[in-house]
């Protein structure tokens, strides 16, 4: 009960400081937006070939603005020493892992949810599958890409280049999260049938459980003093 | 003394599979003499795969004991790693060209290797970014371990990925005759063999390292 | 109320700690001094929970202290020269976070009665960053003793701090001894803090050197003390 009531106040404690300046969630939304537009001028929209990578589009696009989002995640623990604090009243440091990981996440679904409209509209893409199973995709690729992101950010923050080392040491992970992610994403727009998308489902499961499990049990050696 | 044993054995091996490969074995009848390149190619992906286990092991083996030795078996590994999956990278194209006319293909086996090439790239760079010595066996540890559990899983995603999209040439090989295998067994052998050579020679050299780095470090501050 | 017994705490290859064996008794004010990586920081972390040592027993009030005891937890405050407190916080917000995590109970007069120790209680609506430094130490102070914590740990509390800062964070101090709070505090600053010390030690290369009784002790002999036992090092 004290577990679940401190990891409600640690996400509380990011949402509050976070509203109070959006200085994360701002340029994420602002990049993410920026990115589609630069693949709208780089890709032509109306072409009929552009219609097929437009799920590898959004997801390109929410990566990149996740990374820009994990790259600060950690920074408001740093100064001031902050994190030393919650070691200090916290009895399983994996709380502030899962902490931290839901307040990233929920960051995340407000970005997807601002640019998906708009990606639909500057590619005047029309959805033929079901609304519900593509939010079911994004809501599950992101929790995988943000669980592993999540623990990655909190080692890279500790090293002297953290900023370009999180994509190096993140994007080789995420591989197979990628293909999952887009491949199930072009099924369902398409409208394709559950057993087309349902083995990618199961490895976007399996990485979202994989990668929040592992990296709780580990973050008690990666927070060490 | 173990060292040297190892070494000569090591000599030996390979020599034997060199010879296996460039005089023994007949060449294969559509590839002609290109596809001896295989018996290289499979080998040195072997040891890519096996450096990586070891980086795994010994990441596991650092966090439960706090034993420096574990972090030099798994730093050593990771460069070996790199090297032979490297190998890999080459000889893979060569290898294609002829074959199925195509440079590169992006085959299961190919494509996951490319991933581990990057992981282990990302092993290095995360040791490389930091200073403290103590801090740089327990990241790099911590990492080796998330990413041997990703392994499995690029395999399979890539594997379906690759079912959906037909591979334009079927690169599940060609027939093997009994000599062929008998060589690239011996082959296996002899890579394998070098791989524990070398990590033996790359483990010295790094305990090298620290020790300079420690000497070092008393000079400044008597 | 703290005991710790043959402390030793090794990181890769350096020994840090060498089997320091501490008794605090209960209300008792412990300063500390030592140069730079003696191991006076490490021996605050371990005696704080925030460090596991490598060997050695620790028990607090009796009991082995476990670093998983949220029990055991919420009776230590540490203050450091780092204030713990999120910039883009209010003081209120601030305490209130570390309050639900302490659960602490009533929490918004606790924070109030705080807030009122430190001189604070104007400023609770401010966002920590438009704080000043010495403001920033006193509801770092606040932070520390919220939850009521029986033993205080004082990382080189005087760092950076102005002479007003200096004489609010002794006051708290002095005000703290006299609810029978236990206190230990590691420094460099020899004309703070000494006065309400009731026992110094200073280490040296991760061994107690020095150990000995406060009162009556001048600044000026403290300072000779320690250059006696270090060998001449300035802190």
């Amino acid at each position: 009960m004290n577990y679940l009531n401190q990891i409600r106040t640690l996400v509380w404690k990011d949402l509050t400081s976070e509203l109070r300046t959006k200085e994360m969630l701002s340029s994420m939304l602002i990049f993410a937006f920026l990115t589609t537009v630069v693949f709208s001028f780089a890709f032509d929209p109306d072409s009929e070939t552009v219609k097929k990578v437009f799920p590898g589009i959004i997801w390109v696009a929410f990566i990149f603005a996740g990374i820009l989002g994990l790259n600060r995640s950690f920074l408001s623990e740093k100064s001031n020493d902050c994190i030393m604090g919650l070691m200090l009243c916290t009895t399983d440091r994996g709380i502030i892992y899962l902490g931290k990981m839901i307040s990233n996440l929920i960051f995340m679904y407000i970005m997807e949810a601002v640019t998906l409209p708009i990606l639909f509209v500057l590619f005047d893409y029309r959805l033929k599958g079901s609304l519900l199973y593509l939010i079911l995709i994004v809501a599950l690729g992101t929790w995988g890409f943000i669980a592993i992101g999540t623990f990655l950010s909190a080692l890279a923050v500790n090293t002297r280049n953290s900023e370009i080392l999180l994509p190096i040491i993140l994007f080789p992970l995420i591989v197979p999260l990628l293909i999952a992610a887009v491949q199930a994403t072009g099924v369902i727009l398409g409208g394709g049938v559950w057993a087309d998308w349902s083995n990618w489902l199961r490895i976007l499961t399996a990485f979202a459980v994989i990668f929040t499990v592992v990296p709780w049990l580990l973050f008690d050696y990666l927070l060490e003093v | 003394m173990f060292n040297k044993i190892l070494g000569w054995l090591t000599f030996i091996i390979t020599m034997t599979a060199l010879y296996l490969v460039f005089m023994w074995v007949p060449n294969e009848r559509i590839m002609g003499p290109v596809q001896k390149i295989f018996y290289f190619h499979v080998s040195s992906a072997w040891i890519g795969f096996f450096a990586f286990l070891v980086v795994f092991i010994a990441g596991l083996a650092y966090l439960f004991t706090r034993d420096n030795k574990w972090d030099t078996i798994g730093v050593s590994s990771a460069q070996i790693g790199v090297m032979f999956t490297t190998i890999v990278l080459i000889t893979g194209p060569i290898w294609a060209k002829p074959s199925w006319n195509t440079w590169w293909t992006w085959d299961p086996r190919l494509t996951t290797t490319l991933v581990l090439w990057f992981l282990y790239l990302a092993y290095l760079m995360i040791r490389s970014s930091i200073h403290e010595e103590e801090k740089k066996a327990r990241f790099s540890a911590i990492f080796g371990i998330i990413a041997f559990i990703d392994v499995p899983i690029v395999w399979f995603s890539i594997r379906w990925w690759r079912t959906i999209h037909p591979v334009v040439v079927d690169s599940s090989g060609f027939a093997m005759s009994p000599k062929m295998f008998t060589t690239l067994m011996v082959s296996l052998l002899a890579f394998t063999f070098l791989y524990f050579y070398l990590l033996t020679n790359t483990m010295k050299l790094e305990k090298m390292r620290a020790e300079v780095a420690g000497l070092k470090e008393r000079l400044r501050n008597s | 109320m703290l005991t710790a017994q043959n402390i030793t705490k090794t990181i890769g290859t350096k020994t840090i700690l060498h089997n320091i064996d501490l008794h605090i008794k209960e209300g008792e004010f412990i300063t500390v001094f030592g140069p730079n990586g003696a191991g006076k920081s490490t021996l605050l972390k371990i005696l704080s929970l925030l460090m596991k040592p490598s060997t050695g027993t620790l028990t607090i009030n009796g009991s082995s202290a476990n670093q998983e005891s949220s029990k055991t937890r919420s009776q230590i405050g540490v203050i450091s020269h780092q204030s713990f407190l999120y910039d883009n916080l209010t003081a209120y917000e601030n305490l209130e976070f570390y309050g639900r995590m302490y659960q602490v109970d009533n929490l918004r007069d606790r924070i109030y009665d705080v807030l009122k120790e430190v001189g604070l209680e104007y400023s609770l609506n401010d966002p920590v960053r438009n704080f000043s430094r010495g403001m920033l130490q006193r509801l770092a102070i606040a932070r520390a003793t919220l939850h009521q914590p029986a033993i205080l740990f004082l990382d080189e509390p005087y760092t950076g701090l102005d002479q007003q800062a200096i004489d609010i964070l002794n006051s708290v101090l002095r005000n703290l001894n006299i609810k029978d709070r236990t206190v230990f505090m590691i420094t460099h600053n020899f004309e703070q803090g000494l006065d309400l010390s009731d026992r110094v030690l200073i280490i040296k290369k991760g061994r107690l050197a020095y150990e000995g009784a406060a009162p009556g002790l001048t600044p000026g002999q403290m300072k000779e003390i320690y250059l006696n036992t270090v060998g001449g090092l300035t802190p």
